[in-house]
């Protein structure tokens, strides 16, 4: 039998694309060689677009023409109008459009071939596929809700809702098993996916905003993994290869996260209940912080030589991003050195902060790893932390009771000084009031992290 | 190896309307794939840069908008009409990943930059 033209064309582009994908990914290790890297990729995409489209037997175009021109339209649209502090949302959300195509192409493949038409073999992908795809869909769009501000940011708890939620998910497995003897059974296969997408919903619910960099590398590793079913029912190598390239990336950004807070995947998916509110007798012993003024702040930095900046979430909220950069400037100008340090989870996803920065123009070369920069606090004059908390909460050092005990923190207690730019003195995410507060060579300046900057910024210029 | 290029054709949807068997043998060759690539995956993740974590999960999700391949056969309309409204939503959500999430990814690495290269677009 000879094979087809088309076929060995497109098997081809399908191999091109999958080393195309992997040597974009590849220059990723630099933002020099990023860019050319992102052209790789895509030049492997639409190899592989055209690869297929010559071997599919099209009968008419208006699905494909409607269903790409929309889609075109929307990522467009949302790419270029969508701010870069959104950048959180806008990766859940497309986290979520991955596994509803995974999902959608699975319910085709079962609605025209059976569950005999399928085998069991191939079942096993599709029904993986499908509860994934499913519970990575409304996951994500939960995740997309809370960091949005549609739904209640915090965790959101209830009586037995481990066991229900675990329950459930196990409900779901059972049915996915049960298609394994049973394929034809239609009415088990949509109750599975309907399940799929419950559980998603449920279990994204009782996560809170400062677990969401977890969360959301998870989702990734499930969108990637349900694609690589997806590759697997369908036959399709290259589909595999991306969900897989996709789904340990997700993979190895969660272990990272989920190290950087000292936490387990199963802490994080099941330990937010009753985790804030249960620490929160601790203010019986009253102590006492000293409100100092913009001015106070100015007149400490301006005699610095060495400045470190710790931003957090509170910058991002603030869009501080712009005058925290003409801050630096203002100093740097002065002689002194300015660096910033970034906290693997500071912020909402993984590199969230990087990415603010870089918006503002600050050159990548002045922001510093944790474990790059950690031992140098201790020769540094300044440190300004900028709504960051718990991740410089020095009890994660030394007190077993504290829910952050043995989180890597940044050193920013063995800074000379110390100026805390705060919102109000709430406590952190983890519900653990901040001892770096209360340390005596620790200035905290509350308000409005971005009026607070202009304010200090004036005041540098004078 | 003339057999699994058979599968992708008639996956594909070449009118033949059955899939091929899928033996033992056709599914552990799938899993090595995974497998390798995964472990592939994680050498090639683990050098990123931990500046460039965010456009790292933006270029992965575009890329994993590879499920397009499978939407275009879904809508190609030589199913039922179901099938190819399914297929439709799928091109579109996996194109907004593919478009979107390639020039996003491109937004984001353009504002990366060193000192003194604030004129570089």
């Amino acid at each position: 039998m000879s094979t087809d033209i088309n076929i060995v064309i497109s098997e081809w582009s399908y191999l091109a694309a999958a080393v195309l994908f992997v040597l974009g990914l590849r220059a990723l290790s630099s933002p020099t060689t990023a860019r050319r890297g992102m052209f790789l990729a895509e030049t492997g995409m639409a190899l592989a677009v055209v690869g297929t489209l010559l071997y599919t037997h099209v009968l008419t175009w208006i699905y494909i023409a409607v269903g790409a021109a929309v889609g075109s339209v929307i990522g467009a649209l949302m790419a270029i109008f969508m701010p870069m502090t959104a950048m959180p949302q806008r990766i859940a959300l497309s986290h979520s459009f991955g596994a509803l195509a995974a999902v959608l192409v699975g319910c085709f493949k079962y609605l025209e071939y059976g569950g005999a038409g399928l085998g069991r073999l191939r079942m096993t992908a599709l029904g993986f596929e499908v509860m994934f795809g499913a519970l990575t869909v409304t996951g994500s769009l939960m995740a997309f809700g809370k960091l949005q501000g549609i739904v209640r940011g915090a965790p959101i708890t209830y009586r037995g809702q481990n066991i229900f939620n675990i329950a459930l998910f196990f409900s779901a497995v059972g049915l996915f098993l049960y298609l394994l003897v049973d394929p034809n059974n239609a009415a088990v296969f949509y109750t599975m996916m309907a399940a799929g997408f419950v559980v998603g919903i449920l279990i994204v619910m009782p996560i809170g905003g400062a677990d969401m960099p977890v969360v959301i590398s998870l989702l990734n590793s499930y969108a990637g993994l349900a694609a690589a079913a997806t590759g697997i029912a369908i036959d399709n190598k290259v589909l595999i290869i991306a969900g897989s390239l996709d789904g340990t990336s997700g993979f190895f950004l969660s272990i990272l996260m989920s190290r950087a807070m000292n936490r387990s995947f199963a802490n994080v998916l099941f330990g937010a209940v009753g985790a804030a509110p249960a620490e929160s007798d601790q203010q019986t012993e009253t102590r006492t912080v000293i409100r100092y003024t913009p001015e106070d702040a100015k007149l400490v930095l301006e005699n610095a030589a060495s400045v470190i900046i710790i931003p957090g979430y509170g910058m991002a909220v603030a869009q501080a991003q712009h005058i925290v950069h003409e801050m630096t400037n203002l100093l740097v100008a002065r002689g002194a050195t300015v660096r910033y340090a970034i906290h693997p989870v500071a912020g909402r996803m993984p590199g969230h902060m990087n990415v603010l920065l870089a918006e503002a123009n600050v050159p990548y070369e002045q922001l510093f790893e944790m474990d790059h920069i950690n031992d140098d606090f201790q020769n540094t004059d300044v440190v300004v932390v900028v709504g960051a908390n718990d991740v410089t909460n020095p009890a994660a050092r030394h007190k077993k009771s504290s829910p952050l005990f043995g989180m890597p923190i940044l050193n920013a207690d063995q800074a000379r000084h110390v100026i805390v730019l705060k919102r109000s003195m709430g406590a952190g995410f983890a519900g653990e009031d901040n001892e770096l507060f209360y340390n005596p060579k620790t200035m905290m300046v509350l308000g409005d992290a971005k009026q607070t900057l202009t304010h200090i910024v004036q005041h540098l210029k004078k | 190896m003339t057999s699994l290029l058979l599968a992708t054709t008639e996956a594909a949807g070449h009118a033949v309307h059955t899939l091929p068997p899928m033996d033992f043998g056709r599914l552990m060759f799938y899993l090595f794939i995974l497998v390798l690539a995964g472990f592939l995956g994680f050498e090639v993740i683990g050098r990123v840069s931990p500046t460039l974590h965010t456009p790292l999960m933006s270029a992965t999700n575009a890329i994993s908008g590879i499920s397009l391949v499978g939407s275009l056969v879904a809508a190609s309309g030589q199913y039922s009409l179901t099938s190819s409204i399914l297929g439709m939503i799928a091109v579109c959500a996996a194109t907004i990943n593919v478009v979107g999430g390639f020039m996003i990814t491109d937004r984001m690495l353009k504002m990366f930059r060193k000192k003194d290269q604030g004129g570089r677009k």
